[in-house]
Formats: C-alpha cells, sequence, structure tokens
C-alpha cells in the first residue's frame, strides 16, 4: 500500500522536477498512443521534438518556434499573475481575439495613411486595451456580484468568436476582397505591420513584448509589493486581507493584466504572422497558455522555457501530420497530457509517498 | 475491587517525528469520573481517539470489560459504549438540532421520535434543547449540550469529553458538573480531558498525567494540590509573570459606538460597542468563543470597516482606514488563527516578517520590496522570541503551534505598537511558551503601549489584565479593574448560565 504524507515544507526539488517528469510521462504515453495508431512511436517522437529543430526542413521551421512561442509566452504570463492570487481567468483566447479586432479596427481606420509612428503605437494601444476590457468584464462581475469568472471568461470567448466572425464579415470586410470575407492584410499595410525583425529568426515585436513580459513579471512577482500581495492571496486569502490587500483591487488588476497582455499578444498576431482578420484567425493560444502557465511553474523563467516546449509541439505536431499522417486531435491530445501529467505529478512537490505499514490507519 | 471498565496497556503510537503516546497503561473504573491530565501536545488527544477508534495504536492492547477491545473504527467504539464530546464540535450550522443529531447515528428514528427522545434526555440530565433550533443560532454552551444529548442517546458506558469547559461561563460549567455527577452516579464512566486544574479538583476521584506521551503520575486530585498537578504536568516549576505598577496614562484607543454587522454567515454582529483604552495597560475581553470576538478583531483590524468615528486611535477617527493604514499609525493586531490568518501557512518566515512588518520596518520603498531588511527583521523575531525553527527560509506551516505564536505576537510586539490587540494569544500553547507570551506583552505595556488580550482562558485574563471586560452577544460589559473580582462575577458578566439549569432528577 502507498500512503500520501504532507511534507512539512513544499519541495523546491520537486517543483523543478515535476515538468521534467511530466514531459517524460508524455513522451511515453504519448508513444503508446502513436503506437495504437500503427505509428512508429520512436519516430513520432523524433518528429514532433526533433525534426523541427535539427531535422532535414529546420531552416524553415526553426523560426516557427518563436512566432508560436510568442503569443504563448505573453498570454501565459498575464494568466500566471492571477493564477498564483486564485483568480481564474480562462477566457485569455477571447481576450486575445477582442485585442487583435481593436487593434485591426484602429490600424484599418487610418488605412492607407502611412503615419506608422502614430498608426503602429496606437495599434499596441487599442490592442492591449480591448483584452483589457474584455477581461474587466469577467472582473467586474465578480468583484460586483460575486459571480464566477471561469465560466463568465470562458462564456465570454464563444461571444468573442461570434464578433470576430460578423467583423471578418461586415464591418473589418475587405472593400476590395470581392465579396470574400476577411479584412485587408494588415502584414502587407506597412503601417501597420508586425514584420520578422532578423531575417531567418521569427522575431517579431510580439516576441520582443513577451521577453519583456517576462522581465517585468519576475520583477514584479519577486521584487515588488503588488507581487507579493499577489502570492499572498494564493497563499492564504485571509492573510492576505490581514496584511491590508484590497481582494477586490486585487481582482481587477490580475484580469486586467492577463487581458492587456492577451490583447496585446492578439494584436501582434493580427499584424504579422496571421495578417488579416478572418472568421477563425485564432487558433487556441488562449487555451494552450494556460497550459504553457502551469508547465512553467506560474513562474516567469518557467513559462519562458513551458512557452518554447509548446510551440515545439505545435510545429512538431504539423510536421508529424504532413509526414506521419498524425491526425492533428492526436496532437492536441498530446498536448492536454502534458497538463493531465503535470497536475498528477505536482502531488509530489506537497506530498511524499511512503509505503504504509498493514494495519495502519 | 471490581473489574475495569476499560484497561490501557503499553499503548504506543509514534507518528513522523513524534511519539505521541508511549507505553500508556492506566485503568477506568466503572462509574468514576478519571481525569487526563496534561499539557497541549502531551498526548491526550492520540491517547482517546485511539479508545475512540479513530487511531490505531502501533503496539499496546486495550480490553473493556475482560475482553479485548481493539475498535477500527468510531462507530466500532460506539458500538460497545464508548461516545466522545469533541473539543471542537462537529455541528452543521444551517441544520436544526435533532437532524444533527439524526446526523450522527446509526439508525435514527423518525423526526419526530426523535425530537420527543432529545427532549427527554435533555430535561432529565438538566440541558434544555429545542430540536427544532437551528444550530447556527445557538450559543456554544448550547451547542455542546447538543453534542452531550446527542451522546447521551447512544446510552453510553463511558463517555469521553475533551476540553469540555473551554467555551463555557463559570455558571455553565457548574451545570456541566452536576449533569456529569449524575451520570457517574448512574453508572457512566467518564474521561475528562483538561488542563484547568482547580475544575479536575472539584470533578474527579482519579487523574492519569500525561508529559511527553508518557504516564508521569497518577493522583487523587481531590488531595493534591493544584500546583502539585501543575508541575507533574509541566515537569517544572512554574514562571508566573511579573508586573511593574504603573499609573496609566493618556486615552490611546477609543471605540464609540462601535456596531458592525458580521462578514460571516452565523458570526455575531457587534452592538454598540464602547470603551477607552489608556497607554501602559492591559485590557483584558473575556467571553465565550463566538460572541463576537472575531468581530472585534476584524473591526480593529481593519479588515472589516466600520464608521470612521466608532475607532479612534489618540483622537484621530480611523473606522474606515484599511489595514495598512492603521498599522502606519501604530494600530497593531494579532489574529487568533495563527496558521492561515495572522501568517500564511506556506510561506516563508521572511515573507510572513513582510505580511505586517513591511510599513513600519521600512521594507517598502516606492512599491519595491527589500528582501535584505525582511529577513533581517524575522531574525530579529525569532531571536527575541525564542522561535525554535532553523531559520528564517522555513514555512511557516514548519513550526509547532507555540512557535508560530511567539512568532506572530514578537512580529507585532517588536514594531513597536502604540495599541496591539491580541486574540486567544496563547490559545493551544504549551506552558512554557504562554508564560513567554504573558510576559511580553506585560513588557508592551509597561514600556506605554495599550494592549488588549481578547481571550476564553480566564485565569490568563486575571493574570494579566489591569481592567476587565465581557464579550456577551456581541455587546461588550463596562470594564471593571481586576483586582478583586471574583469567579461568580466574571461569570454573570459573561452571561450567567445562557438559561441552563441544574439536572432535575435528584443524583
Amino acid at each position: 500500500m502507498l500512503r500520501l504524507e504532507k511534507r512539512p515544507q513544499p519541495s523546491r526539488a520537486w517543483a523543478w522536477a515535476t515538468p521534467v517528469l511530466a514531459v517524460v510521462l508524455t513522451m511515453i504515453a504519448g508513444g503508446l498512443l502513436f503506437a495504437a495508431l500503427g505509428k512508429d512511436p520512436v519516430e513520432a517522437i523524433r518528429t514532433i521534438f526533433w525534426d523541427p529543430l535539427f531535422g532535414q526542413y529546420a531552416s524553415y521551421s526553426r523560426p516557427q518556434l518563436l512566432v508560436k512561442a510568442g503569443p504563448l509566452i505573453l498570454i501565459a504570463i498575464g494568466l500566471s499573475l492571477g493564477f498564483r492570487a486564485g483568480i481564474w481567468n480562462i477566457g485569455a483566447e477571447g481576450q486575445y481575439i477582442v485585442g487583435a479586432l481593436c487593434a485591426a479596427a484602429v490600424g484599418l481606420a487610418f488605412y492607407p495613411s502611412e503615419a506608422r509612428w502614430v498608426i503602429f503605437p496606437l495599434m499596441i494601444v487599442a490592442g492591449a486595451l480591448g483584452g483589457l476590457l474584455w477581461a474587466m468584464i469577467p472582473g467586474l462581475l465578480k468583484v460586483r456580484f460575486g459571480t464566477n469568472e471561469i465560466l463568465v471568461s470562458l462564456m465570454l470567448v464563444y461571444v468573442a468568436e461570434n464578433v470576430q466572425s460578423w467583423m471578418a464579415l461586415g464591418p473589418l470586410r475587405n472593400p476590395e476582397g470581392m465579396g470574400f470575407p476577411g479584412s485587408r492584410n494588415l502584414a502587407q499595410y506597412p503601417a501597420a505591420a508586425n514584420p520578422e525583425l532578423i531575417a531567418g529568426t521569427g522575431m517579431h515585436w510580439g516576441v520582443v513584448a513577451a521577453l519583456l513580459a517576462v522581465i517585468a513579471a519576475y520583477v514584479l512577482l519577486s521584487r515588488h509589493l503588488l507581487g507579493f500581495h499577489i502570492r499572498l492571496t494564493g497563499e492564504s486569502p485571509r492573510a492576505a486581507a490581514f496584511s491590508g490587500v484590497n481582494p477586490g483591487a486585487l481582482i481587477l488588476i490580475c484580469m486586467g493584466a492577463s487581458g492587456a497582455l492577451a490583447g496585446l499578444a492578439g494584436m501582434f498576431e493580427i499584424t504579422g504572422p496571421s495578417g488579416r482578420v478572418s472568421i477563425d484567425f485564432n487558433v487556441g493560444y488562449g487555451f494552450t497558455a494556460i497550459i504553457v502557465a502551469f508547465l512553467g511553474r506560474l513562474h516567469p523563467v518557467g513559462i519562458l522555457l513551458a512557452g518554447l516546449l509548446l510551440a515545439l509541439t505545435y510545429i512538431g505536431g504539423e510536421v508529424a501530420s504532413l509526414t506521419l499522417r498524425l491526425p492533428v486531435a492526436a496532437i492536441q491530445l498530446f498536448q492536454g497530457m502534458l497538463l493531465f501529467f503535470l497536475l498528477a505529478v505536482d502531488v509530489l512537490t506537497n506530498y511524499r509517498v511512503r509505503r504504509a505499514r498493514e494495519g495502519t490507519a | 475491587m471490581t473489574e475495569p471498565l476499560l484497561r490501557l496497556s503499553g499503548l504506543t503510537k509514534a507518528y513522523p517525528g513524534v511519539v505521541a503516546n508511549r507505553g500508556v497503561s492506566f485503568d477506568i473504573r466503572p462509574g468514576e469520573i478519571h481525569a487526563l491530565l496534561g499539557e497541549n501536545g502531551a498526548g491526550k488527544s492520540t491517547l482517546v481517539k485511539t479508545i475512540y477508534g479513530l487511531v490505531k495504536p502501533d503496539e499496546g492492547r486495550m480490553a473493556w470489560r475482560g475482553a479485548p477491545f481493539a475498535p477500527g473504527k468510531p462507530s466500532d467504539a460506539r458500538a460497545a459504549g464508548v461516545a466522545m464530546v469533541f473539543q471542537h464540535f462537529s455541528l452543521f450550522d444551517a441544520l436544526d438540532v435533532a437532524e444533527n443529531v439524526a446526523l450522527g447515528m446509526e439508525n435514527p428514528p423518525p423526526m419526530g421520535e426523535l425530537a420527543a427522545r432529545i427532549r427527554e434526555v435533555s430535561d432529565t440530565y438538566g440541558l434544555p434543547l429545542d430540536p427544532g433550533r437551528i444550530v447556527g443560532d445557538l450559543s456554544a454552551g448550547e451547542r455542546q449540550r447538543v453534542e452531550i444529548v446527542r451522546c447521551l442517546l447512544q446510552d453510553p458506558r463511558l463517555l469521553i469529553m475533551d476540553e469540555p469547559t473551554s467555551v463555557l461561563t463559570p455558571q455553565e460549567v457548574e451545570i456541566l458538573f452536576e449533569t456529569l455527577r449524575k451520570l457517574r452516579s448512574e453508572g457512566t464512566s467518564i474521561l475528562y480531558i483538561s488542563h484547568k486544574l482547580e475544575e479536575i479538583r472539584a470533578l474527579c476521584e482519579h487523574a492519569t498525567i500525561l508529559r511527553l506521551g508518557e504516564v508521569v503520575a497518577t493522583c487523587d486530585p481531590r488531595e493534591a494540590s493544584a500546583r502539585e498537578m501543575a508541575e507533574m504536568m509541566v515537569g517544572s516549576a512554574l514562571h508566573r509573570p511579573a508586573r511593574a505598577a504603573k499609573a496609566p496614562g493618556e486615552v490611546v484607543l477609543q471605540l464609540d459606538g462601535l456596531t458592525a454587522a458580521s462578514p460571516r454567515p452565523f458570526g455575531t454582529a457587534l452592538k454598540d460597542v464602547s470603551v477607552e483604552v489608556r497607554a501602559g495597560e492591559v485590557l483584558g475581553i473575556g467571553g465565550v468563543a463566538g460572541n463576537g470576538q472575531d468581530e472585534l478583531l476584524l473591526a480593529l483590524s481593519g479588515e472589516m470597516r466600520t464608521a470612521a468615528e466608532m475607532v479612534r486611535l489618540k483622537g484621530a477617527p480611523v473606522g474606515r482606514l484599511g489595514p495598512t493604514a492603521r498599522r502606519r499609525l501604530g494600530l497593531l493586531c494579532a489574529p487568533e488563527e495563527r496558521n492561515g490568518h495572522a501568517s500564511a501557512p506556506d510561506m516563508s518566515l521572511t515573507e510572513n516578517a513582510l505580511l505586517t512588518g513591511g510599513v513600519r520596518k521600512g521594507m517598502i520603498r516606492k512599491g519595491f520590496l527589500d528582501w535584505g531588511k525582511a529577513r533581517g527583521f524575522a531574525e530579529e523575531v525569532i531571536r527575541g522570541f525564542d522561535v525554535r525553527t532553523p531559520g528564517p527560509g522555513a514555512a511557516a506551516r514548519s513550526l509547532s503551534g507555540g512557535n508560530l505564536q511567539k512568532f506572530v505576537i514578537g512580529r507585532e510586539i517588536l514594531q513597536a505598537p502604540q495599541v496591539l490587540v491580541v486574540n486567544q494569544p496563547t490559545w493551544g500553547v504549551d506552558a512554557a511558551a504562554a508564560a513567554a507570551i504573558r510576559q511580553a506583552l506585560l513588557d508592551l505595556a509597561a514600556g506605554g503601549a495599550a494592549v488588549i488580550v481578547v481571550s476564553q482562558d480566564l485565569d490568563e485574563l486575571m493574570e494579566i489584565s489591569d481592567r476587565f471586560a465581557a464579550l456577551n452577544g456581541g455587546a461588550l460589559s463596562a470594564p471593571v479593574p481586576t483586582g478583586g473580582l471574583t469567579v461568580h462575577r466574571i461569570g454573570l458578566m459573561l452571561g450567567g448560565a445562557h438559561d441552563m439549569e441544574v439536572a432535575h432528577v435528584e443524583a
């Protein structure tokens, strides 16, 4: 009989070892899954984790790593602040969409002006503000009426998706698009574009923003009173209230920050890699970022690494579906398993496993 | 000599890092009230949980009327005739009395029949209870009656009572004792757990004294003095706090008609609480748990806001200010629950030092934290209050109750407050640590601070306070000087017997 025994202190070693263990377990379980699908598991794992970086076509896929990791990290950093405080914003996908739409609307409103130094910063502000306001809906409802932010933020994703379809078909539709849905291509509009900054690296302004967010979050959480209040609220809400934290304000700050960063991610995506508002330009970064946040232990540096790893599974998954004809759903399952195993082995941080002697309660 | 009802032989139970019981042996005879005496952490709880089937001993045996007795779960123990009233009640606030009683029974009778039996038993033993009342509306004493009646309905041979009087007024204690004596006269044995020596001397014929998990002495409490028993319990002579006489200074804290609803369901609203506390004095506030102590502390700490003029600090209205602003002005608090309210259990002592010390100790500059100062302050508290811990990096939850309490109280005292409010400063703390904490509070007052001690331990309040006031149903009595107060008078201030009555049937 195995028995769990609470540790007197959370184990620091295990806190860092569990993500690695979760990745290993995911590879094993994923390998079994691929084997059951009739694929060679070793080859499948290699295709997902190795080929995108060092394989035959790596020069094409390598820049994609930063392109995909940028929004994931940016969103996950914002989410991690709330998650640390026990505020569960699950609707980053919606905030990402609304941020992108607001930024696109501002950019298109200026079309075809060439004043990039006005337009691009304005679009950044619009993107952040759009995400922030969308996140304020669940935030204010929670503070004012005690609603559940998980449900409200999640459902607002579906609202945002419908707004997005309407925008693509209506107000933001390309007037020169011959009636097809979708906006003008912002990536080809120099005043609004978010281009690759260094050729062949995938580095764009969104990646820069993500790196700045990592540094800012690190400083905030380790050196600033607000970061301390966020952590304290997550550890013990009553102790936080005793310390002087205003819970309502903290909820709004955390929801606002995560919404703004998600909106920013949307802005950088719609002006760069994605290019235009279509009925379904969102690819689930807002949801995958939840996995990134947890896999990175809600720690900024961990999130940086986890974002790169998840980006790798995205790219590797695409490669695998092309070369090995693995179904796309198998890749999503793979990402889901990662979170599942992480949460499962997480118990080792706070508990140690002991062999229980027969007959003891 | 009659056969014992329950014989314990060599019971040993070890938990990781601590031996809770080591070779504990004693007998409980039919129809006796047997005291189990010991400090917090002496192993009393583990022992009674063993008898009640909640804990399996590593070694040793029990015999029930001569037959081997090894209950695997509480229902086995109940089937044999063991009943237990826990220190912390296991009642549902939102249900009524009869429903709560039914929840504890294996095969509850129909509600109407059960209500009638509750009335009958409660009348017989002088524990009046209305089966239809919602438990959330009952006083602590009444809740205990629910627990006792629940036990009596099982017709137990052995009734275990864990610290039963900690929630009762002195008058209620006397009524409880009448009930227990009546049960004894009917042949029921009672295992009575307490650290209140005078009660044990008034009630029990046998006492078994535990220290660090072992039986260190047995005695007849009617013949031993309280001091002898205390020293057997602690293992050394007790240190009594010393205090210097002083003239009270100016009024520092003033509560003026403080009225506020409780933020929690079934909490107690504060009703027109008015009192003045002067520099250099200790005001003791006594009361049975749940009479507004928590709410009073929240209103003073700033976690609960009131009208501005209801709380004045040196004349300035602070009722609308939050905890941080009040701390800056010198009004500091230490709540009752040290784990999860006064401290964050999973955070380090350094972080917990910052939890309240940030403003007054200059650990925050323009929003940025000075961790070096926080660690220094944590070390200062650890040194100054003899907190046993590997260092400031240790998580708060890794400390024992007494050590964490010393840290929490020390953290506030070392911030040099103008006013310090503490709730249950020595609850669940061993005697040596309790004495140290009381001495520190007295020293703080001697240094010119106003100190408010909220406690259920009347002995503690008599020992350290200059004036005493009672909190009853959210209202505070007028404070009276402690000198010359009798236990009877205090009992009346605490709300008397809360409408209880002595057992009807002649014992």
